[in-house]
């Protein structure tokens, strides 16, 4: 077994370094991603071989999109020593990654670039762009940044049902105004309970001010636990399952909107099918 | 003025105090309604979303704010006059922490999902474990110094098993909460956390309340009480499982609060004539003041971040246990 994976991880890495492949003159050939969203994006605009490791998270379901594709890359925990060991050409990190490993990487000479959780598809689009440029990939980002506009542009064209909605995760945690989330509920087409009570990132809905605004949707994430604990007490506390009744409760995988990607347009969708499917239920 | 006078005085005043406090509680929130659109909604019952939060939010909140402090308030009396220890609390003698640790092994394995009663029952395990293994450590005539040594332990050791479970718990929530369980909070509580543990807090106010007379006798030493007649095994038994019960149940819902059953018995005692039978009720009153103010401050201190009960009243609490110690330091050592 052991030895199975060592030429597998010895072919992996003479693969790459004999092949840089079809990345143009100029880009780097051996590419390690760190953050579970840089994770993805790479994996959508890297050339064949280009892209030689992704973080642990990429490979997980409850966060990841890619997470079946996640399989083919060699994976990272985000460790500077481990990062150090693959030699690669491009470190590509979240802003949010251990600053002492960047700066460590930083110190050893590697060439490491951060992108920043964006909270608008604006933000999104010049991830996408960035990204592209850093790869040599521009022509697929323009791509996947006119899929992107294209999935936004037809959202925008139909009508939505006048309906609003509000976040609720576990602590009664809610997005709001700068985050992804509330720019899925714009794109969605539907009014924002975080806007009409002015809330700015993410901050605690205290649940009375929820049961007042009395949304007609509630969004939960999918995300479940095995075990319990009482950050998810508040979905069963009877003021909220008084207001958020099954048919109010719209459950959107958080894979889709936890990275900003093209893909976080399904959780746009998602939300707009549900929007449309309560506004039948009440006609 | 006569004692007894005096005493119906300060019983009174602290009725008042209480009831004042009950209805601030139920007014203050973070959703901004008026005073009386707010009892108008509570008792009338036709403003839809105004009841709903009144009923389900704020009035369970108030109620266990209440009840709890009583709970605190009292079993701190009746501990200071079994126990004949300045010093003795229950969140000073660990048997918060022990309930603590009994609620969360109940929660977080997700027994108290399945059966419900599961969590006020293993916080109650929890806190008669305490009791008792402070009575064996104490002895027949157990020093101040024993008993809080023994309460030091108790409380690190079950604080310890309690960062445990939550750290090993397969949810990455659960190991925030150890705030939680260490400081306690009354942030959204409902209705069904009040069902659960108000059997369990009455039942053991009834069995504190039976301690009354047994503890007046008890200020002349056990053996003089023993010899008066007090059944001293019948006293040991209700001062134990009438503690565990209250104490158990309020911790399980509003995590471990300390320092208001050490501070409002003494602050108390003077006033009613340092007579254990009238510092009972005395206590309980003020304790759901102490109480009820500190959930009030939480929310109009810091809104919407959730500060738990625990930092202020350590605040109020801490150095008045450092005075107590300065002054009881001679006879401890």
């Amino acid at each position: 077994m052991f030895i199975a994976r060592a030429i597998v991880a010895v072919s992996l890495i003479i693969a790459a370094g004999t092949l840089p492949a079809w990345a143009t003159d100029g880009a780097p050939s051996r590419v390690v991603s760190m953050n579970v969203c840089t994770d993805q994006l790479a994996m959508l605009l890297a050339a064949e071989g280009q892209l030689h490791s992704v973080s642990h998270l990429a490979g997980d379901p409850g966060v990841s999109v890619l997470a079946d594709e996640a399989g083919r890359y060699v994976v990272n925990h985000g460790l500077g020593e481990e990062i150090f060991l693959m030699q690669p050409d491009l470190v590509i990190a979240g802003t949010f990654t251990t600053r002492a490993t960047i700066d460590m990487l930083r110190r050893l000479g590697f060439r490491v670039e951060e992108f920043a959780p964006e909270g608008t598809f604006e933000g999104v689009k010049a991830n996408i762009r960035r990204m592209g440029e850093l790869l040599g990939r521009q022509q697929r980002a323009d791509e996947l940044i006119a899929e992107l506009d294209a999935g936004l542009a037809e959202l925008a064209s139909e009508p939505a049902p006048p309906l609003s909605v509000a976040l609720y995760s576990a602590n009664s945690y809610t997005s709001g105004d700068g985050s992804l989330s509330n720019a899925v509920i714009r794109a969605a087409g539907l009014q924002s309970i975080a806007d009409r009570l002015g809330i700015v990132g993410v901050q605690r809905l205290p649940l009375e001010q929820l049961v007042l605004a009395n949304p007609d949707l509630v969004v939960l994430g999918e995300r479940t636990y095995d075990r319990p604990a009482l950050a998810h007490e508040n979905f069963r506390h009877p003021a909220f399952t008084a207001i958020a009744s099954q048919d109010r409760l719209v459950r959107i995988p958080d894979r889709y909107w936890i990275c900003g990607a093209p893909f976080t347009l399904e959780a746009a969708r998602l939300l707009r099918d549900a929007a449309n499917a309560h506004a039948e239920a009440a006609r | 003025m006569s004692d007894r006078m005096q005493y119906v005085a300060v019983l009174g005043a602290l009725a008042v105090a209480t009831l004042a406090l009950f209805f601030v509680s139920l007014t203050t929130g973070p959703a901004d309604v008026g005073f009386g659109e707010s009892i108008r909604a509570l008792v009338s019952g036709d403003a839809d979303l105004l009841t709903l939060v009144m009923r389900e939010i704020r009035l369970p909140r108030a109620l266990l704010g209440l009840m709890i402090g009583a709970t605190l308030g009292l079993s701190g009396a009746v501990l200071q006059g079994y126990l004949r220890n300045p010093l003795a609390e229950p969140g000073l003698l660990g048997i918060s922490a022990s309930a603590s640790l009994g609620a969360v092994v109940a929660i977080y394995t997700g027994i108290s999902v399945a059966f419900p009663l599961g969590l006020p029952l293993a916080a109650l395990a929890g806190a008669v474990l305490a009791v008792l293994l402070l009575r064996v450590m104490a002895g027949e005539r157990g020093g101040t110094l024993t008993i809080i040594l023994a309460g030091v332990a108790i409380s690190a050791f079950a604080g310890a098993m309690t960062s445990l479970v939550l750290n090993l718990s397969p949810n990455p929530f659960a190991a925030t909460e150890i705030v939680f369980w260490m400081l306690g909070s009354l942030t959204d509580r409902s209705m069904t956390h009040l069902w659960l543990s108000a059997p369990f807090m009455l039942a053991g106010w009834v069995m504190l309340a039976m301690l009354a007379r047994p503890l007046d006798v008890l200020t002349l030493g056990s053996d003089a009480a023993a010899s008066m007649g007090v059944d001293m095994r019948r006293v040991q038994f209700l001062a134990v499982f009438g503690t565990a019960a209250s104490v158990g149940a309020a911790t399980a819902i509003a995590g471990a609060i300390g320092f208001i059953g050490l501070v409002v018995p003494h602050v108390l005692r003077p006033l009613v004539g340092a007579v254990p039978s009238r510092l009972l009720p005395a206590s309980a009153l003020g304790g759901a003041t102490v109480l009820l103010a500190a959930d009030i401050l939480v929310r109009l201190i810091a809104p919407g971040r959730d500060l738990k009960l625990g930092v202020l009243t350590a605040i109020v609490g801490a150095p008045f246990f450092l005075w107590l110690v300065w002054r009881t330091r001679r006879r401890m050592l």
